[in-house]
């Protein structure tokens, strides 16, 4: 894949004595000590990374992180006091004013924390409005910009204004909107953040089946690491105006680069993030066609368990059989599992949440088995270990409290 | 006077100075003056005239269904115009009263004119603002009687002073309103406009515009009074019309015609105000 978005070396210093502040930012000197010695404030010092085509890149922080300022220099509504923005190899910090017009009417689209839906216009006369500044003559943008609004669902509204809908629906519009235009890449400004949390995951659910059929390249903004984990390919961690460390949500939940990353990283919701693959076992197995209830019984016996699952020689979840069954098999000298075999023990796949699987396991007596789409055994999941893997959540949330 | 450490500077010449900057003017611009005041003249007399064509009968209903449709359609602001002009023609005023609505027209429409754009510039640079915000304070502290002076200066006497002075008393609030409106755009319509590649004019008239239109209109309605009452004080210099009528009662201590005209007055900017209101709000 090509890089569709790279930045090299971006600074941002708000305030006077920029060049003074710059120097000694690019000395290294600290956030603080730069304020302290120029009154100038590092917006953002030293940025530097790539974001390939057709990914989500999700930048994450906290507020004051720099983030916010770092998407606007994307496409200079914030000029960068130094450093390189390059968007398909075009270096877009060097470009006049109708260069820069240009790569904004065609290459990016923003959509904005609070919507920036224009009050006095309607929803089409919103979702029109990028193709308008362009020239583009009424007929044909009506018809784009309904063709946007018919993909969010949203075209019976077209003749409403924005605040007679509700927030969710406005930020589809915004979407809408941004995309009506068909740029390259979507720049997010905590597109979501302003709305609650069920209306956020299901705009975050549409963000990526759309994404699926479009593949924009998305630079996503955002304070959430929750998340940042549920659609992005990529993210980049902010702190002060510097991006501490890039990588996939694995990565980083993994091998944090640094104190700051693993402290924000451990305020993830473990429910949300953690699923059946992580906390899941290997389970003491049968095989059915090798293996009877005598076999059974004695391993039951040895390690102390209740029941057992059952595979074929294909590795393939056959059903489980218990300890009772198992006994009175032998009793009655039975060879094979065939009579005794139960098959009511749900399955799940292996990225299931572990919020999710609490509310499985909840009303099962036999431990949840985790299978691949073929149906192959790859671990099982106990009670103990989800509500071990929740208490642990709870307790750092106790903890956090005091 | 004790003598005091300040009588050390002596009096400075302000008043002399502004009286030789005056005549300079005078003497250097009489051309411009002259012109303006003779095409001043003939447009306003032809306005009032062609307003004294309408039966007054006419004009008095086409203003109530003015109201009507300002006052969203209720009843109390139609009823309160056609007592009010029914009022003013019982009382034989109703041709000062047509003077003084073109008067006021003239000025409110030179004030928006040169206000409304004026408003925009502050708002779009700081340097503008800099240095136009002292002069709007200076333009609306300075007793409205001392611009006067130079108005008759300028244009003699007549209509033409009189818009001038109104002009100046009243331009303040369109543009402060202006410059207001604009600049309470919030940052996110701007960048909205911006990030979709808005042309500069493209923001102003598409977005910043439209979203300031109801302060820019507040601050219309506060110069179209504004023009109303500078107009009554510019009859001392011989602008005509119902002030002119308050003057001269004025000058003969006569209470009962006094108050006659300067109730009119008030009727007349009731109904400009609540109707300009009424249209605001759609």
């Amino acid at each position: 894949m090509a890089t569709k978005v790279e930045i090299q070396n971006l600074y941002k210093i708000f305030g006077k004595k920029e060049k003074q502040a710059l120097e000694l930012a690019k000395k290294g000197h600290s956030k603080e000590e730069i304020l302290e010695k120029t009154g100038a404030t590092v917006g953002v010092n030293s940025a530097s990374f790539k974001v390939e085509e057709g990914e989500i890149f999700v930048i994450m922080g906290l507020s004051g992180s720099g983030k916010s300022t770092l998407v606007r220099m994307l496409n200079r509504l914030i000029e960068p006091t130094a450093g390189d923005i390059l968007i398909d190899g075009e270096n877009v910090s060097q470009m006049n004013k109708d260069e820069l017009r240009k790569v904004r009417r065609e290459k990016l689209s923003m959509v904005f924390q609070n919507f920036g839906l224009f009050p006095h216009r309607t929803i089409l006369e919103n979702t029109e409005y990028g193709l308008e500044v362009q020239g583009v003559d009424k007929e044909t943008r009506q018809k784009k910009a309904e063709a946007a609004l018919d993909n969010a669902g949203l075209l019976p509204y077209k003749d409403q204004k924005p605040n007679q809908l509700s927030g969710g629906m406005q930020q589809r519009v915004g979407l809408a909107r941004a995309l009506a235009n068909d740029p390259e890449v979507l720049l997010m400004d905590e597109a979501f953040s302003a709305l609650d949390p069920l209306i956020r995951r299901d705009m975050q659910d549409e963000l990526l089946e759309m994404q699926e059929k479009m593949h924009k390249t998305i630079i996503f903004i955002t304070h959430d690491l929750n998340e940042s984990l549920r659609i992005g390919d990529r993210i980049a961690i902010m702190k002060d105006g510097e991006v501490v460390q890039v990588g996939t949500g694995e990565e980083i939940l993994t091998n944090p680069a640094n104190d700051y990353v693993e402290r924000f990283v451990e305020d993830v919701d473990r429910s949300k993030v953690l699923t059946a693959e992580n906390i899941m076992i290997r389970p003491q197995t049968l095989r059915a066609n090798k293996q009877g209830p005598r076999v059974a019984a004695q391993q039951m016996k040895a390690e102390g368990l209740s029941s057992m699952l059952v595979i074929d020689d294909q590795h393939q979840l056959k059903g489980y059989v218990t300890d009772k069954d198992v006994l009175a098999a032998v009793k009655s000298n039975i060879r094979n599992f065939d009579s005794i075999l139960r098959t009511d023990i749900p399955r799940v796949a292996k990225d299931t949440l572990i919020g999710d699987l609490y509310d499985i396991i909840y009303d099962s007596d036999t431990p949840v088995a985790v299978v691949d789409e073929n149906n192959r055994l790859e671990g099982i999941v106990i009670r103990s270990l989800v509500i071990g893997a929740l208490a642990k959540e709870r307790e750092e949330e106790s903890n956090n409290g005091e | 006077m004790e003598n005091s450490i300040l009588d050390v500077i002596p009096e400075i010449p302000v008043a002399d100075w502004m009286a030789n900057f005056i005549d300079w003017l005078t003497d250097n611009l009489s051309w411009l003056f002259d012109a303006l005041r003779d095409s001043g003249d003939w447009v306003m007399d032809s306005m009032t005239e062609l307003l004294l064509l309408v039966p007054p009968v006419v004009f008095i209903i086409l203003l109530t269904a003015l109201a009507f449709f300002a006052g969203s359609k209720k009843w109390g602001l139609p009823t309160f115009t056609v007592l009010g002009l029914i009022y003013i023609y019982n009382q034989g005023l109703w041709e000062p009263l047509m003077f003084t609505i073109t008067l006021v027209i003239v000025a409110s429409l030179l004030s928006i004119i040169i206000g409304v754009p004026l408003g925009i510039l502050m708002a779009k640079s700081e340097i503008a603002n800099f240095i136009i915000t002292p002069i709007l304070d200076f333009m609306q502290t300075m007793p409205a009687f001392v611009y006067l002076i130079p108005a008759v200066a300028f244009f003699g006497i007549g209509m033409v002073p009189g818009v001038f002075s109104a002009v100046i008393f009243a331009l303040p609030p369109t543009v402060r309103f202006t410059n207001l409106g604009i600049r309470q755009v919030s940052d996110e319509m701007v960048e909205a406009a911006q990030s979709f590649g808005s042309t500069g004019s493209q923001q102003l008239f598409k977005v910043e515009l439209p979203l300031a239109k109801a302060t820019i209109m507040a601050g219309i309605n506060q110069t179209v009074l504004l023009a109303l009452s500078m107009v009554v004080i510019a009859s001392m210099i011989g602008a005509p019309g119902l002030g002119e009528r308050v003057i001269n009662a004025l000058q003969r201590a006569q209470v009962g015609p006094g108050f006659v005209a300067g109730f009119a007055l008030v009727v007349l900017a009731i109904i400009l105000d609540r109707t300009l209101q009424g249209f605001n709000k759609d």
